[in-house]
């Protein structure tokens, strides 16, 4: 626990910088509202609509495959990590951790012939 | 857990920070000088020596800066998105070491600020926060550039996170720990004698994917497209002005020394430097040798990073996603059942 308390520390110092910078920075700053200075950039052009318009689905189905193949990575890292130590049994091993790539590998090849990896 | 410790925590945390944020204006500097060098041009000269005072005059100028708040923002996102970003960027150097543990005041002390026995999931996990500042930050700037900015950044972000993953596990493999320290120690010495046994050379193809993969989250050139200028304005800090602007700035490049830092301990070799054992330093000098010798290392990716970004294009971007799915990741996953079979095969 003991290094984490300096994670802690560093955290409260690197958040303490981010603040004061932000707090020196308001009341230096000069302020001068009004006129339509505070409207949102279009280049030049009125804003038109909202904002926060409805975007593609593409992002979403990134964020699920993100999820899908990132959490298999993490899996692959305790694997990883004792695959040397156990290397006399390391054929083992190494065909359990083809079957579980295999099983992915056929999931990635679906979403690749289904199209989700392509973009536009 | 005593005074003594404590004290050493709070002021490695202090040495860090200051390291950190003395760092990112010489990058800044440099890179304004370099990019200048490559285009034919000057540079900063005005204020300092060669400019070097340059990037401490903008720092005054970005804090006598108007804030201004766009019409229909989040107040408190639009406020609080700069820290997010900012805080997980400094914060992931954490894990870093820079040199082998010293002994002070009878006791040894590690040099770097937490030796976390996941070191790697602990940069990994605490750098991916920083996707959330960015993404806070453009939904709360109610403007178009920013949302498509962010959710470029975001989608890019998880898109390359997978590949960098990846690419590591090869080394895990040769390692056996998470610890970046141990991993640094796997790499002292050399492989027939005159090839330094850097995981560069054990793992080319990892170094490979996450040397782009770095470059790709740390929104640097040649993908920067979360900020392309011709097509987004600014992307996802369109909106911000002021000291706000400059802690999304001071983000990236922060981002920039850990994912070179990282770089050099994972694939460089660290602070090992193949036969300074054999020269019969003093164990003071020697350690002195080391962390320069890791300075040196993570300096020379960082001119690499800004290398790149001032000679190549910036993708588009269906082929930044299809390189990232399409070719880093089987390419990854071939890279770890190679690794595993070549491992099995030298038993």
């Amino acid at each position: 626990m003991n290094e984490y308390l300096s994670v802690l520390v560093f955290l409260l110092l690197a958040t303490l910088v981010g603040a004061a910078l932000l707090v020196l920075s308001h009341y230096l700053g000069p302020r001068r509202r009004g006129g339509i200075k505070g409207t949102p950039v279009e280049s030049g052009v009125d804003p038109i609509g909202d904002a926060r318009i409805p975007f593609n689905v593409r992002f979403y189905l990134v964020g699920i495959l993100f999820i899908v193949f990132d959490v298999e990575a993490v899996f692959l890292y305790v694997w990883a990590v004792i695959y040397k130590q156990y290397l006399n049994r390391g054929a083992f091993l190494l065909g359990e951790m083809a079957l579980f790539i295999g099983i992915l590998l056929f999931g990635y090849v679906y979403a690749w012939k289904k199209g989700a990896l392509d973009w536009d | 857990m005593d005074l003594l410790g404590f004290v050493i925590a709070i002021v490695k945390a202090l040495i860090v920070l200051v390291l950190m944020l003395s760092t990112i204006p010489i990058l800044v500097w440099s890179e304004r000088k370099l990019s200048a060098w490559m285009q034919d041009r000057v540079g900063p000269n005005r204020v300092g020596p060669a400019g070097l005072l340059q990037p401490l005059a903008d720092v005054v100028k970005f804090l006598f800066k108007e804030e201004v708040m766009p019409q229909g923002a989040e107040k408190w996102l639009f406020v609080a998105a700069p820290v997010l970003t900012l805080v997980p960027a400094l914060l992931a150097f954490a894990a870093i070491p820079i040199g082998d543990p010293i002994h002070l005041f009878g006791r040894e002390v590690t040099l770097q600020l937490a030796n976390v026995n996941v070191g790697i999931l602990f940069v990994f996990a605490v750098g991916s926060l920083g996707a959330y500042g960015i993404v806070f930050g453009a939904w709360a700037s109610n403007n178009k550039f920013s949302l498509l900015g962010g959710l470029r950044a975001a989608a890019q972000l998880v898109s390359y996170e997978v590949s960098l993953g990846l690419s590591i596990v090869g080394v895990l493999m040769l390692t056996g720990s998470l610890r970046l320290g141990d991993v640094v120690d796997a790499q002292a010495g050399t492989f027939f004698g005159f090839v330094p046994r850097w995981n560069l050379f054990a793992q080319p193809i990892g170094f490979l994917i996450f040397t782009v993969a770095a470059f790709a989250e740390t929104n640097r050139a040649p993908f920067d497209l979360a900020e392309a200028e011709q097509e987004l304005v600014a992307g996802y800090h369109t909106e911000y002005s002021s000291m706000k602007f400059a802690l999304f700035f001071m983000a990236e490049y922060a981002h920039m020394i850990t994912v070179s830092a990282l770089l050099t301990c994972l694939f460089l070799g660290g602070w090992k430097v193949p036969g300074l054992e054999h020269i019969g330093l003093g164990p003071f000098l020697f350690g002195v040798v080391q962390t320069l010798a890791f300075a040196m290392k993570a300096g020379f990716v960082l001119f690499f990073f800004q290398w790149v970004r001032w000679t190549l294009p910036r993708f588009r971007y269906d082929q930044l996603m299809t390189l990232g799915w399409k070719v880093f990741f089987p390419l990854g996953v071939a890279n770890v059942m190679l690794t595993g079979v070549l491992l099995l095969g030298s038993r």
